[in-house]
């Protein structure tokens, strides 16, 4: 690992993104715009008094995901790119880490989420008045380890495609599963014993447990930074798997 | 002081050779590419690598640089088995398509590989001056017509400094003036004691390198300088030369084929 090296790499991805402004203003204002829309969605549902609205549940929620699917993606296809380009073999010709590489991706995408949940999160408290009682901190926070998730998987997903066209197809296999699973339609607790254990080991149900427990307690609780490191981890092994599918030699 | 020197002496004999093959086969999946080749590229000249298109030129390259793993044989970069680490900060590649990125400046590019390298500002510059790039060095690598973005990769590549520098068709698409600057750099390269190893099925270009790999269907023709090719050849024209080899040892060869992977082994063995 050298830090230089994947700083360096960090930098160059962050230039080549800087070049495409069509995806910036795709990754920071989407978001919101979906958030406006469940906003309206859910604008004159009648509740009983001291029933929280359905916004601040699903509208919450959706802070996190939002990261988790546009940096899968993101990272998928650039890294697919890179593979099919030749420059990721020319790069493993050269002294630099697998470990540079993977990381340096992991800053670049993960600070662009940080931005991406930041315009997100701003909207959500600001505009449409998010009634949680945590603080918004931490849901940035959430929502920038569930972006390293998402690039993680990219990364590893990347290793399996041989097209952009087969690259977003991973998407309904990977992303939707976890996006169904995670709590947001119905709760773990409500679902059959198969679907939980699923959604057990899966890693976008520990960042929604996460939100609820932000949701629900003014201080970060210790179940709170259960579901953190069980991200960390998850979202580390899944790197490592990644760094297995950079080979230096092909057979 | 005499006593001292010897072994040195010795020591440097072996590393005259940048890169040594002996026996060396490779397979591309199950298809055999290389079918037993032996050769010694020397230090510190230029060294052409050629033959017609899906002879295994591009196979032989990556195997030097450590892409490619091989079936069976050896090849010895600067000493070192192909492919071990300490090779990374010395031997560079230059793929035949740019394998460059290109929502990226020239320079951005340029200073990322050099970044791989520890090289910093001036390495840069230089490397970009090296292949006439200069103006454009602020150009986004898409702007660029093809014959600079190869430019572009190339000088990815000079801006680490290579001992062996390996590049795969490097002249493919440039203009005569361009292509002739081209190799009046190698050409100086070499004389700093870089070695290189040039592929090319532009036979022109032969002349210009101190010795040549004829390589074909997956085996070595022969090696030699230009001037006993065109001896060997009955030509001056090294593309007359070439083909003429080739039939020579097509009529030669009847009797050896067919080619299997069992007998280009055994071939290997004996040579």
């Amino acid at each position: 690992m050298d830090f230089l090296m994947m700083l360096a790499t960090t930098r160059r991805v962050l230039s080549q993104l800087r070049h495409d402004h069509r995806s910036i203003a795709l990754i920071l204002v989407v978001p919101a715009l979906l958030l406006t829309a469940v906003y309206f969605l859910y604008e004159n549902e009648s509740l009983p008094p001291g029933v929280p609205r359905t916004f601040d549940r699903v509208g919450l929620m959706m802070l996190a995901i939002f990261p988790f699917v546009v940096m899968f993606l993101v990272t998928s296809i650039t890294m697919l790119r890179e593979r099919t380009s030749g420059t990721l073999e020319r790069l493993l010709t050269t002294p630099v880490h697998k470990a540079d590489l993977l990381f340096g991706y992991g800053v670049a995408f993960s600070l662009m989420a940080a931005l991406q949940s930041l315009v997100a999160t701003a909207v959500a408290y600001w505009i449409f008045g998010l009634d949680i009682v945590g603080a918004p901190a931490y849901v940035v926070l959430i929502a920038v380890i569930n972006a390293v998730l998402g690039v993680a998987l990219g990364l590893f997903c990347s290793a399996f495609a041989r097209t952009e066209f087969q690259a977003v197809q991973f998407m309904p296999v990977v992303v939707v599963p976890q996006i169904l699973l995670c709590g947001l339609f119905v709760a773990r607790d409500r679902m059959n014993d198969l679907l939980e254990a699923i959604s057990n080991v899966l890693p976008l149900t520990y960042s929604v447990d996460a939100l609820q427990e932000v949701a629900a307690h003014a201080e970060a609780t210790s179940r709170l930074w259960q579901d953190v490191a069980a991200m960390g981890g998850i979202s580390l092994g899944i790197l490592v798997l990644a760094a297995l599918t950079l080979r230096r030699r092909t057979a | 002081m005499s006593h001292l020197a010897a072994p040195l002496g010795t020591a440097r004999g072996q590393d005259a050779a940048a890169v040594a093959a002996s026996a060396l086969r490779v397979n591309l999946g199950r298809r055999p590419v290389l079918l037993g080749i032996d050769f010694k590229i020397p230090a510190g000249g230029i060294t052409g690598l050629l033959g017609p298109s899906g002879s295994g030129k591009t196979t032989l390259m990556r195997t030097i640089v450590g892409a490619q793993r091989i079936a069976g044989g050896t090849v010895e970069v600067l000493g070192l088995p192909a492919g071990t680490a300490a090779l990374r900060r010395q031997v560079g590649y230059v793929t035949q398509s740019p394998s460059v990125y290109p929502d990226l400046t020239v320079e951005a590019n340029v200073r990322y590989f050099g970044a791989m390298h520890r090289k910093g500002k001036t390495d840069v510059a230089e490397a970009i001056a090296a292949v006439g790039l200069e103006p454009l060095a602020r150009r986004k690598t898409a702007d660029l017509s093809g014959g600079q973005v190869n430019r572009v990769s190339l000088a990815c590549a000079l801006v680490a400094h290579p001992r062996l520098l390996v590049l795969d068709e490097p002249t493919v698409g440039l203009d005569p003036v361009l292509r002739a600057d081209l190799w009046e750099r190698f050409r100086a390269m070499a004389r700093a004691g870089t070695t290189l190893l040039v592929s090319s099925h532009v036979m022109e270009e032969a002349s210009r390198c101190d010795t040549l790999l004829l390589l074909r269907e997956g085996r070595l023709l022969a090696q030699l300088t230009p001037a006993e090719l065109s001896r060997r050849g009955h030509s001056s024209n090294l593309e007359q030369a070439f083909l003429a080899m080739i039939q020579a040892a097509d009529h030669a060869g009847t009797a050896v084929e067919p080619e299997t992977a069992e007998s280009a082994r055994r071939d290997g063995r004996l040579h």
